[in-house]
């Protein structure tokens, strides 16, 4: 704390010299006093060198004044190069706080920070995923142009990292880049269709969100992962869950033709619906629509339904908005409930939810009707508060309810807040013109009002009543008898005028009282405000018409008073009217017409609802908040005529096809999936020989088959924890392993195919050999499920249902998976647990050191042979600097002749196919007794074929060869013993070698064992839990295929020895070597 | 989304400011300035103010206006809810969310808000995780701090991150497992001037403390479960569970929370556990008025009425009360014209009541209308709706916990008006 306040004395000097006024005026700081003595430089010198200094400590505490400068708005850039090359601090705060200054100013010292994009590139490959999410997230925070291509490369392998975490920084990090530089919109469209994919639900908020922000209207990205967004979303975080359902409500909107089709009736009939009960609402909307709903639009309705229930306020009016606009009207009803109860929230919450509920209760008056009395107004709202409520209630305002209404209405009306009071006033003025049955009612009361001691009150009721009067014509001469008298008292320049301009258009009704009131007006037109004395012309005009014995030279006194008033729209307005009023040798035809200019029947004003036009906005947005387009507002599209292909969202189908039939393990297939598949095809042979005539309900049936398994699945989520957890690892790595079944079967295939191209990387190979699967294999179960899903979505076409009936024959055993509706099968949590078991166990396969270098060396040319040049050769069990497809040899030199060998070289490599070799450098010459070690690099293509080649001199030459014992065909890999295990899993059946071998005695113990094998062979050791089994994983050198040998000690001195390897041949050579080793002494 | 945030106190200061995109200068603020001025009242600030290039959203609490600096559509309770998150989160880290606290704590604030939001998105709202993050200060850690050099900030993920259990955090331990329950319930209402009542609402929350060893999966099941019309749900809670059997089954999340909201069914009639008998009277003539309130107990179930705090907000006109409670202390402030009057517990036997005169402006009319009474109370041991827990029982975990479960009744917004 100290340190702290410290700092703060400190960093108020390091503002300029405005902001150094600023805070010596504020009187809460004290430390400015302190600032106003340290100068400038001086402090920033200080904190330089508590930079430079090589204690933690310091850098810390100058870190965080720093950030406290930042933090303050003070400028902290000239710190910029001393800060920068803290940038790789092994302390982990240090860094942080370097991180957040360096977001902050980047922009400004772009060349300064580029010092720091090479410690990000590292930290990117770092193997903690908090650390690599965290480089990625600074490094796309940077907005320095010039590093852009590195930042795409960055997010292109962040999206194909192993952690869901450091995934969803990469959508994140999309968005950064894509408002840096919108050009590289295309590749990021890749990106983010590839993130789309991901199933895990930490992920799909944040692509969803750069979705919208980058390429919102690609809505066919969506296409294939809407039945999975839809099963994700309640388990996804909630700020994820609010974008996602803004993006799927849109998407709803283009997609499904609309639910309300028959609704559009009057006003009536809606509301019997509501007052109705539920079932009978429901009967009522079977029986009226030849409409189905997609079962895909109903299962976005009802996936969203508990998300009402959130905590967060944010969510439910998501929820809210989405049912108002893609449910069908008498379904939308439950959303009022859950909004009601945000009103008990902060006062922001609910000023946006009352402005939301303002526009609903408009239109649909019974959703909100049961809930009237929540919106009654207490005296501590805050005014927006207050007068949003108003509005709801005189929506919510009917014959039954007015009474009640309006005996609220009174106490408002007395409220001391004037400014809500008015409100209230004009309220009741809607009701009056609204209800029928209450305006004389409300205008008597309004009447009452006008002797109100409070001028704004009265001023309100005047306007109000004038209003009222004018749609309800003549019988209402006493009140504008009494309201001429007011004009006496009343000062407010809108209520005189409302007087003024009913009296004149009145004045027929009361022809004494009108002549008089214009001239007392007259009196006092020079000191009128200008809306008034506009008025006072009018009246003037209006009486000369009607009476001008009386007021024709009263009239005239006005038009010349208003001939020379200051503002030219009333000398604009006098000339006008008495060209039209006063006869002289110049008026035109019209003054003939001027009476019905003047006193023509004028149509009532509607007072109507400020909310009336905001419906066109979505609700929910900033936009409808706000009544006007905000940037970035995605419109809401009008519901198609003819919903788009449904088919277009099947494509997930296509996947699961691809995971099963390479596999070829349809029998692995569990009960309940069984049961969908049949019930799935029994329904569409049904219909194909039923007939168009059943489609509909048909469709019907199917829709609700699938809710009902996503409902069980969901309700699986949601029980025991326990359970849950068994059951669902159970199935998930059921899944899972069929899944990397079909992988591995497509990386042979791809490695066998294409070999010599492979790099050895494992990782980057499985990548590789997945989208290449998906490219290639996609198009041909595309052709074969095509044809499925049109009949089972019985397109009622008897066309494509004969063809589609074909296709079925012939594929039959296959289609039974292809035709399963996956997507509403695949529950939520599995996808969250898969990414889990990924991330907890994630195979990252890198080359460990070797655990133990032999010294053993092969005789490569004996010196007799050799003429004096003796050779031999060692492998040194390291990754080859040549390639990494080559291991790497060391081949030492002797010479043990007298003399020098000149030009020691290779030649005439005779190496089988595919084989390659790098060779050492000549050497010039090599001393007598000299020795020399070079090494070179040979691809054995993961054989133990020999290589020959010629080993010359400056005179001789001698053939050799070098034949690899398979243990040096290998790296090590470090692998964890899940890991390990689960690989192993995959490398079964033909892929494992075993034997039993007895174990010498004195071999038995498990440091021996150890030592025994990978002397061997180049083996990674893996940490074993158990004392008698021994696990080592390494890779081939050549191609990167997992070898993985376990050694289980058994009782009476034998052991199983296994190897696991897609390398079948050299895994039986590697087992032949290793059983004597462990069997001898 | 949200592209900066500027704290702002009272008196119009920016004393925090964030970015999460590039820098969006403080000038912005003027217009939130502007919109202060007419709001007169803090309360008043509209929470979002259009500019000509920006949005601003925001919101007030512990007298600091939170403002969100937003560049393109948005759904505004998005903006403001998270505003409102990390209010609480500050209050959680630090005990009290106020502006010398988060200046004190400028380092903590700045990490907590940069793992709070990435690129203007939410990224780590549960509280658990962030204090994995980053760990809140306290005087222990930081003395262990400057001694052994060790940081206030985590290098591993938080494994809830990843979980599907993301709002606890694994590997809690305690000698003392405990779980309470507060069923704190609050009535809403709005009596009229002849003391019947126009509105009444149940409003209720279960604030949960937990502090369980290991992963605990708790069920918490009602007598009376029907009583709850709306409720809305900590994320733990799963909701297929209580749809079909109306159980809270759940894993608690470390610490506290609020496990439940719940509002109860208008068509219950609601106890109003007081009364307030007024008399307040304004005379044209005189400059005198007569005020006089009494406030006695309704419908209690037999317990004590307690913490009972009397406020009204007198009319302009009002000058000056000469008032005698009968117990407690009054004040009332000439300048705001506030009355409030710290009763404390009521006597069946001797019932409080505030009596005297009010001084009037000379001259000035009378107030159109008497001014409304706001009470507050508390009952403890009683949920007024009825409510009761039937059991507590915990699953996953092999200890014995200790589980207590507490009820109370407060007033919420409990208007009279006179």
């Amino acid at each position: 704390m100290s340190t702290n306040s410290f700092a703060y004395n400190e960093q108020s000097g390091g503002g300029e010299a405005a902001e150094l006024g600023q805070e010596a005026t504020s009187t809460i700081s004290p430390s400015s006093a302190f600032g106003l003595f340290s100068s400038d430089m001086k402090k920033n010198e200080d904190l330089k060198q508590m930079l430079e200094s090589n204690k933690d400590s310091a850098k810390l505490d100058a870190m965080k004044r720093i950030v406290g400068m930042v933090a303050r708005g003070k400028n902290a850039s000239e710190l910029f190069p001393a800060v920068v090359k803290n940038v790789a601090s092994k302390n982990i705060e240090i860094k942080k706080l370097v991180y957040v200054y360096l977001v902050r100013y980047a922009e400004e010292q772009q060349d300064l920070a580029l010092l720091s994009i090479s410690t990000f590139q590292r930290a990117l490959k770092d193997p903690n995923q908090l650390i690599r999410a965290s480089a990625l997230r600074v490094l796309s925070s940077i907005r320095v142009p010039i590093i852009v291509p590195i930042m795409m490369l960055a997010i292109k392998e962040a999206s194909a990292d192993l952690s869901p975490y450091v995934r969803k920084n990469a959508a994140h990090a999309i968005q950064k880049l894509y408002s840096l530089d919108p050009e590289q919109k295309e590749m990021l469209i890749e990106v983010i269709e590839k993130l789309l994919k991901d199933k895990s639900t930490l992920v799909a908020g944040s692509v969803v969100m750069a979705f919208e922000e980058v390429c919102p209207d690609r809505i066919d990205l969506i296409h294939k992962n809407y039945r999975k967004l839809c099963n994700l979303l309640v388990d996804v975080e909630e700020w994820g869950q609010v974008v996602i359902i803004h993006m799927l409500t849109r998407y709803a909107r283009t997609q499904f033709v609309s639910p309300w089709k028959e609704d559009n009736g009057p006003e009536d009939n809606e509301k019997d619906f509501y007052e109705s009960d539920e079932e009978q609402k429901e009967r009522i909307g079977q029986r009226k629509k030849p409409y189905a709903m997609d079962p895909d639009h109903r299962l976005l309705i009802r996936n969203t339904k508990p998300l009402l229930q959130s905590r967060n306020a944010a969510v439910v009016m998501a929820v809210a908005q989405l049912y108002w606009h893609i449910a069908p009207k008498s379904e939308a009803g439950i959303i009022s409930k859950s909004l009601v109860r945000l009103l008990r929230s902060n006062r922001e919450v609910q000023y946006i939810v009352l402005q939301n509920i303002a526009t609903m209760s408009i239109q649909r008056k019974g959703m909100f009707e049961p809930y009237l009395k929540s919106f009654y107004v207490r005296s501590t709202d805050p005014t927006m508060i207050k007068t949003l409520k108003l509005e709801i209630l005189t929506n919510l305002a009917n014959e039954a309810n007015i009474s009640t209404l309006l005996r609220e209405f009174q106490t408002y009306v007395k409220s001391q807040d004037k400014q809500f009071a008015a409100a209230t006033i004009q309220t009741i003025g809607r009701c009056a013109t609204n209800i029928s049955e209450v305006t004389d009612t409300c205008l008597n009361g309004l009447v009452c009002l006008l002797s109100n001691r409070d001028e704004i009150v009265v001023a309100e009721s005047v306007v109000v009543i004038k209003k009222l009067l004018q749609t309800q014509p003549a019988q209402h001469a006493e009140i504008i008898k009494h309201m001429a008298k007011l004009l006496d008292s009343i000062t407010v320049p809108v209520a005189r005028a409302s007087i003024l301009w009913l009296i004149g258009e009145n004045c027929e009704r009361v022809p004494k009282i009108a002549p008089d009131v214009l001239r007392k007006m007259a009196k006092t037109f020079t000191g009128e405000d200008d809306l008034v004395k506009l008025q006072i012309l009018n009246l003037g005009a209006k009486l000369y018409l009607t009476n001008s014995k009386q007021t024709k030279l009263l009239t005239q006194y006005i038009l010349n008073l208003g001939k020379y008033d200051q503002n030219y729209d009333i000398r604009d307005r006098t000339r006008f009217i008495r060209q039209l009023i006063v006869p002289n040798e110049k008026s035109g035809a019209l003054s003939k017409y001027a009476k019905k200019i003047f006193l023509a029947q004028k149509p009532a004003p509607l007072l109507e609802s400020p909310f009336k036009d905001r419906d066109h906005f979505q609700l929910g947005t900033l936009s409808h908040t706000l009544n006007t387009k905000a940037t970035g507002y995605l419109e809401l599209s009008n519901w198609p005529e003819v919903a788009p292909d449904p088919s277009v969202r099947n494509v997930e189908v296509i996947e699961l096809a691809k995971e099963w039939i390479p596999a070829g393990k349809t029998k692995k297939e569990t009960p309940s999936k069984k049961f969908y598949s049949e019930s799935e095809e029994e329904d569409g042979s049904s219909d194909s020989s039923s007939g168009s005539g059943s489609g509909s309900g048909e469709d019907d049936e199917e829709g609700d088959s699938s809710e009902d398994s996503s409902e069980d699945s969901s309700s699986g989520s949601e029980s025991e924890v326990d359970n849950r957890k068994t059951a669902k690892k159970s199935s998930t790595n059921k899944g899972k392993s069929d899944y990397e079944d079909g992988e591995k079967e497509n990386e042979n295939s791809k490695t066998s195919d294409s070999s010599n191209a492979e790099s050895s990387s494992v990782e980057e190979s499985s990548s590789e050999s997945e989208s290449a699967s998906e490219s290639e294999s996609e198009p041909e179960f595309r052709k074969v499920t095509k044809g499925k899903e049109r009949k089972a979505r019985q397109d009622g076409k008897p066309v494509a249902k004969d063809v589609s009936l074909l296709d079925l024959d012939d594929f039959n055993p296959v289609s039974t998976p292809v035709v399963l509706p996956t997507p509403v099968l695949s529950p939520s949590s599995i996808a969250d647990l898969r990414d889990l078991n990924l991330s907890a166990s994630s195979p990252v396969i890198s080359v460990s050191s070797p655990v133990f270098v032999p010294m053993t060396s092969h005789e490569l040319l004996h010196r007799m042979s050799g003429k004096g040049l003796a050779a031999h050769y060692s492998f040194p069990r390291q990754p080859c600097i040549f390639s990494d497809k080559m291991v790497s040899v060391q081949i030492t030199l002797n010479n043990t002749t007298d003399r020098k060998i000149e030009n020691i070289h290779i030649e005439e490599k005779k190496l089988p196919a595919g084989m390659q070799m790098h060779v050492f450098n000549p050497i010039e010459s090599l001393e007598p007794e000299g020795s020399i070690t070079v090494s070179m690099g040979i691809d054995f293509c993961d054989s133990t074929q020999t290589a020959s080649f010629q080993l010359c001199t400056k005179d001789d030459c001698f053939s050799v060869n070098i034949q690899p014992p398979v243990g040096e065909l290998l790296l090590p890999v470090a692998l964890s013993e899940k890991d390990f295990k689960k690989e192993q899993g995959w490398l079964t059946g033909m892929n494992e070698a075993s034997a039993v071998v007895t174990v010498a005695p004195q071999n038995s113990p498990p440091s021996v064992i150890r030592q025994k094998v990978v002397n061997v062979a180049n083996l990674g050791v893996v940490p074993s839990g158990q004392d008698s089994i021994h696990r080592f994983a390494a890779k081939t050198v050549h191609s990167g295929s997992l070898m993985l040998v376990t050694v289980e000690l058994k009782e009476g001195s034998t052991a199983q020895l296994i190897i696991n390897t897609e390398k079948t041949v050299i895994g039986s050579v590697l087992l032949r070597e290793l059983k004597p080793v462990l069997s001898q002494g | 989304m949200i592209h900066s945030l500027f704290l702002i106190n009272s008196s119009g200061d920016i004393f925090l400011e964030k970015h999460w995109k590039s820098v969006v200068s403080r000038s912005v603020c003027d217009y939130f300035f502007e919109a202060q001025e007419r709001a007169t009242e803090a309360e008043n600030v509209p929470p979002v103010i259009p500019t000509p290039h920006h949005y601003l959203l925001s919101v007030y609490r512990h007298k600091i206006f939170f403002v969100a600096v937003i560049q393109t559509e948005v759904p505004p309770l998005f903006v403001i809810e998270f505003l409102h998150r990390v209010v609480d989160t500050f209050q959680d880290y630090f005990g009290v969310c106020s502006e010398p606290v988060i200046k004190d704590n400028v380092v903590v604030v700045y990490e907590v808000l940069e793992e709070m939001l990435d690129n203007g998105f939410p990224l780590a709202t549960e509280s658990n995780i962030l204090k994995e993050l980053i760990k809140p200060p306290t005087i222990l850690r930081t003395v262990v701090n400057t001694i052994t050099g060790s940081t206030n900030v985590g290098d591993q993920l938080p494994t809830g991150q990843l979980s599907v259990v993301p709002w606890r955090r694994t590997g809690v331990k305690y000698t003392n497992n405990e779980a309470y329950f507060d069923v704190i319930e609050e009535i809403d209402a709005i009596i009229d001037k002849s003391g019947s009542t126009i509105t009444a609402e149940i409003q209720g929350v279960i604030d949960a403390c937990v502090k369980l060893t290991g992963m605990p999966d708790l069920t918490l099941s009602f007598m009376n479960p029907r009583l709850l019309d709306d409720v809305s749900f900590h994320p733990c809670v799963r909701f297929k569970r209580w749809e079909s059997e109306r159980i809270l089954s759940f894993i608690p999340p470390d610490g506290n929370f609020r496990l439940l909201s719940y509002h109860v069914s208008a068509q219950n009639l609601v106890a109003i556990p007081v009364y307030v008998k007024h008399n307040i009277s304004f005379r044209d003539s005189s400059s005198l008025g007569r005020f006089e309130i009494t406030v006695g107990p309704k419908q209690t179930m037999g317990k004590a009425i307690e913490g009972v705090i009397v406020t009204s907000q007198m009319p302009k006109g009002v000058l000056n009360m000469s008032l005698t409670p009968s117990q407690g202390v009054h004040t009332f402030d000439p300048v705001t014209k506030m009355l409030s009057w710290d009763v404390g517990k009521i006597n069946p036997q001797k019932l409080p009541s505030l009596k005297g005169t009010m001084s009037l402006q000379a001259g000035a009319s009378k107030p159109d209308e008497n001014p409304t009474i706001n009470l507050q109370f508390k009952i403890q041991q009683l949920a007024i709706s009825g409510l009761k827990v039937n059991r507590l029982d915990m699953y996953g975990e092999k200890y014995k916990p200790f589980k207590g479960i507490k009820y109370m009744t407060k007033a919420g917004k409990f208007q009279v008006r006179t």
